[in-house]
Parts: structure tokens; sequence; C-alpha cells
């Protein structure tokens, strides 16, 4: 392998029932920060069936360049056809960096592609900066310019490492949704668009799709909420999750929970926040009877303003909290929804 | 029917998270547990066996100390223990870990691999379909439901807004989600063969078609720059009065923030 022919950073534009995911969004977002950086362009890698249209999007929040996998087989995501359609890109392209979203597609696509490709990957990154490997010089080590450097979470949040693949092209990551910022729409901005396909024929790695069976939510996304209001295990029963409700309605917010919530068959998946549900950034985040497991911390703290009540005082969740009240919740969430529906009619 | 389950000893992190004075994860500390994602694996196959009739091997990468999650396996109803270790596998990433499994695997007869989605020291649910990939097999992540028909297995494969049911030949690689089920517990005739089980132990030599130069720290493209423990932004304030103050408290911060 020969790093030098290795130019770009390219995306995987994620899409789902040919709609981009938004993660897709986020990553053009992040790759041309990274693209600035290294003075080069960034492509997004668009693949499916008669999803040509989508990179108009794509270029109006960023994306220099398209290049479009477009074939029948791609219809659904499957492992296989979609890893071949990645690898033939990287091997035909040769891009020095190339994202893929931590998302249920993701997680599993990024590994496989970086397995055949022979590559690193680093999973769920929060963070992506360019820089030097080694950090800081060591003697008798060269330091490498121009690094892709990926900083992610490990240990369910506990602590923190920075990976580089120094000797391998692309430098690959797994990216969280919901993390990075997708850049400001351009209207009627262009992008060059390069349709590429590298045949597929199915094999036995083809797995047979025999059903889809979508949820029936008509939920919000907690991940585009401004204000969430989530609830945990002391919010005692699926029922009293109606006070919640109600303070969310008042608000204009959303209903989120923890996963003791999801476990105990209270709430469906969708709306877990969390190292194993989805990462929140909303405006304001009402941790109500959550005790504030590093798991969950790991998915909200980033959130501009935190308010938590919980009867129990040495609950970590106040460790994270910009404003802990210690206290009842069966009291204080109905109050402060009477409170704020007064406070909001005098207005 | 043949199933290998790949299962990993890891930290228990409800017994809290020690560190050593660099910073770095302090794992002798720590009390371990068989990864959770890999026991839901690994009680999928032990169902299978209990359904369909199957022998159920376990095969673990780590230190010596890692048969301990073999023996529990062996105790849960699993019938063989295999522990790949060895001084030149240490310090790997999640393409030598996956290159050394699917070398020791490749000695093995199998229908289905199973490994659980993610381990929780790492959370990078990379090596499962690394597997399946330098196997040449088909993988489905995320299962939730499986089910075996004739030469090919039914998996229910979980997306964020959805779920497939998936159809693939046989040998396929599953990787399963904690969610999947309860694991049972030993038995204590279980307890008693895990005792008496013989673990296979294999090292660098047993490893088939895999280069020296994929395998332990020197074969992982992927390089720590810096570890540190996470700092997190701290404590704000926190109130302890009566529902009324409580309120009134809450609505002055919103208000001082704009929010209402």
């Amino acid at each position: 392998m020969n790093i030098q022919d290795y130019k770009g950073v390219f995306v995987f534009a994620q899409q789902v029932d040919n709609v981009l995911s938004g993660i897709a969004l986020e990553l053009v977002g992040k790759g041309k920060d990274l693209a600035k950086d290294l003075n080069t362009e960034v492509t997004a890698v668009l693949v499916g069936s008669d999803v040509k249209g989508l990179a108009d999007e794509l270029a109006e929040y960023g994306a220099d360049k398209v290049i479009v996998v477009d074939d029948p087989e791609l219809k659904e995501y499957r492992t296989e056809p979609y890893a071949h359609a990645l690898a033939s890109v990287i091997n035909e392209f040769k891009p020095e960096i190339f994202l893929v979203g931590a998302t249920a597609i993701g997680r599993d696509l990024g590994p496989r592609v970086s397995a055949r490709i022979h590559t690193g990957l680093t999973a769920d990154c929060t963070q992506l900066d360019i820089g030097d490997f080694p950090i800081n010089p060591v003697p008798g080590k060269e330091q490498l310019h121009n690094q892709l450097l990926m900083t992610r979470p490990a240990f369910g949040g506990n602590t923190i490492a920075t990976i580089a693949c120094p000797d391998f092209r692309p430098q690959m990551a797994t990216v969280r949704p919901g993390v990075m910022q997708k850049a400001p729409r351009e209207a009627g901005k262009k992008a060059v668009v390069v349709e590429f396909n590298p045949g597929f024929t199915p094999n036995d790695k083809y797995v047979e799709i025999l059903e889809v069976v979508k949820a029936v939510s008509d939920v919000a996304d907690i991940m585009d909420a401004k204000i969430l209001v989530s609830g945990g295990r002391g919010v005692g029963s699926p029922e009293n999750f109606k006070i919640l409700e109600d303070l969310a309605e008042v608000l204009g917010g959303t209903v989120s929970c923890s996963r003791a919530v999801v476990d105990a068959g209270w709430k469906p998946k969708d709306l877990q926040v969390g190292q194993t549900g989805k990462t929140v950034r909303p405006n304001v985040y009402f941790a109500i009877g959550i005790s504030g497991a590093i798991q969950h911390v790991a998915g909200m703290e980033e959130s501009d303003i935190i308010v938590a009540i919980n009867k129990d005082e040495t609950a970590p969740i106040f460790e994270v909290a910009d404003y802990g009240i210690v206290g009842d919740l069966n009291k204080i969430v109905p109050a402060l929804t009477e409170r704020l529906k007064a406070e909001l009619a005098a207005k | 029917m043949k199933i290998v389950v790949c299962i990993k000893q890891v930290p228990d992190t409800k017994g809290g998270v020690k560190f050593n004075p660099d910073g770095t994860l302090d794992r002798g500390a720590m009390l371990t547990i068989m990864n959770p994602d890999d026991k839901a694996g690994l009680e999928a196959a032990l169902r299978l066996k209990d359904q369909y009739g199957a022998e159920v091997t376990v095969v673990t990468m780590g230190l010596p100390k890692a048969e301990e999650v073999l023996r529990e396996a062996i105790a849960m109803g699993a019938d063989k223990g295999i522990l790949v270790t060895d001084r030149v596998l240490g310090g790997a990433d999640t393409w030598a870990t996956s290159q050394t499994l699917a070398g020791a695997i490749r000695n093995l007869e199998y229908d289905l691999i199973i490994t659980g989605r993610q381990a929780i020291d790492g959370d990078t649910a990379q090596v499962g379909p690394q597997i399946s990939e330098h196997l040449g097999i088909p993988v489905i992540s995320y299962a939730q439901k499986i089910q075996i028909e004739g030469d090919s297995v039914i998996v229910e494969r979980q997306y964020d807004d959805r779920y497939h049911v998936l159809k693939a030949k046989m040998p396929c690689l599953i990787t399963a989600l904690a969610e999947l089920n309860e694991p049972r517990y030993m038995t204590p005739g279980g307890i008693f063969d895990a005792y008496n089980a013989e673990i296979t132990v294999w090292g660098r030599a047993n490893l088939v078609d895999v280069d020296d130069s994929n395998l332990g720290l020197k074969g992982s493209p992927t390089q720590i720059a810096k570890a540190s423990d996470k700092v997190r932004k701290g404590a704000g304030e926190k109130v302890a009065l009566d529902p009324t103050e409580s309120v009134e408290y809450i609505i002055d911060k919103l208000k001082a923030k704009h929010v209402i």
C-alpha cells in the first residue's frame, strides 16, 4: 500500500427508504471540516436503488462530489451488497479517510468493509481531528502529520481514547449520530456526480429478506427534540409517565427514557437515551427519576441545560446536572406543569 | 448441527471502574464476568441445542484466567471449551482479534457461529462481522430471534425503526443482543461437569491460515494515541426544597436561561 496514493475525505451517505438519514448530513458537515484542514474535498458515497435524486441534497449540505452506486440489489440494506459497494468504491477512488455512521447499519457495514480491504476501524467516535501521531514527539519514532485522530468513549463512557491508523488507508471511523453538526444548507449548490457500479452478483453471502416489519411509530425522533422530558425507573410505572407527557406537552418537548424503562417494557427502545440507545443534545434535558448510570450519562451529558429531579440525594445524575432538585417527582412534576401552564398563558 | 460461540471475559462495570495512575484501566483490580451480549449468544445456542440437537463449542481469546468463562459456559450446558492464549496475541485491536479467532475457528466444523453484538469494555461491535468476513460467510448482526429451517437460518434483525426477517444459508455468523433472551443459570450437574471438563488450550501455532503480520499489537492497524479518564463537566447546583419551592426554583432557572 502506498499511502500517498490515498486522497480525499469520503463519507457514507446512509439512506433508508430513499430518505437521507440525519447522520449522512452530519458526516458531510464533519467531512467538510476535515477536508479543509487537509486541503482536499469531501465526497459523499450514496448507495441504494433509485437514489441519484438525493445527490443534490448532499451537495446543498456541503458535499463537493457524490459517488452514486445505484443497483436494484441495493434497495433494502443488506450487509454483503453494501460491503461490496463500499469496498469497490474504496479500491477504485482511494480515499485517505472514510467515515460511516455508528448506526445499526453502519456498525454492521463498517467492520465488514474494513476487514475486506484490510484497514483499521475506530468505533463510535465522538470527536475527529487532523493532527500528528504520535501526538508528542517520541525519540527514534517518526512523527507523522495530517493523521486522522479519532476520539471515542470506551468502557461505557468511563474512559476516553484517541486512536490513529498510521500505516493503513483509508483511516476508517464510525461516528455516533447526533454528535457532529451539519453545515448550513446552501440552496442550489451543486456537486460533481459520478455514477459507479462494480456489478452485483448474488452468492451465498447474500441473505434473503423474507419480510420488512416497520415499527409503527408516530413519535418524534428524540434526537431532534429541543426539550426532552426523560424518565427512569423512579417514575414507578408506565401509567405514571403521563405526568412526564403532560410536562413535555406544555413545553413543546418530547418524552424519552432510560434503559431500565425499556428493559421493564414500559417504553419502546426508540425512546432510549444512552450508550446502547441514542445520543441526544437538546436545549433542556429533564432527568426525572433517573439515577444516572454512566451509560445513560454518556448519551445526554452534552445537553445545554440538565435539570434532574430525584429523591435520592446521592444519585449520580446530580453530578452532571446543572440544576438538581432532591425531592418527590410525583409532587414536583405535576405542580411544575400547572405552574408552566399559568406562566405561558400569561404571556 | 455444530455451533461455535465466541465469548469474552470482561471487567464488571457494575462493581465500579478502577484506574491505574496513568489513566488506563486497572483490570486486575476489577471483578470479571462473561460479557452480557455473549452470554445471550450462548443462551441462544443452548436453546437451539435443546430444540434441534447441537454440539456447542465455546471459544475465548484472552489471558489464561479467561478459562473461567469457558467453565461457566460448560456449567450452563456448552459441550466443549477452547482457550486461545499466547503472549504474541496480546495488544490486539479488532482486526487482529478477529484474525486470531477466525484462525482458531478454521480448525473446527461449524454450521453456525454466534458472537455477542459487542463487549462492554470496548463497545466496538466489530469482531463478529470481521470474523465472518475472514471466513467468507454471511453475517447477520443484531439478532433478536433465531430459528433453523433445513440448511438455513431465519433471523429477525433489528434496526432503529424496523426489523428484517432474514434467511441465510449456513454456515453463517450471527451477533446477538443482550435483549435476545434471559440466559439460564448454571446447574449443579453442569457445575460438576465444568469442574471436571478438559479445556483445550491453543496458542499461535494452532491458528490456521493467519500471517504473523496480522496478530497481536504489531498486527493491529489502529494504535492508541492517548487514553484518559473522562473529564466531565461537573455538578451544578443541588437543592432540597419543598415541592412548591422546587417548582419556583425550576421556573426561575428556565426564565434565566430564556427557555420560557
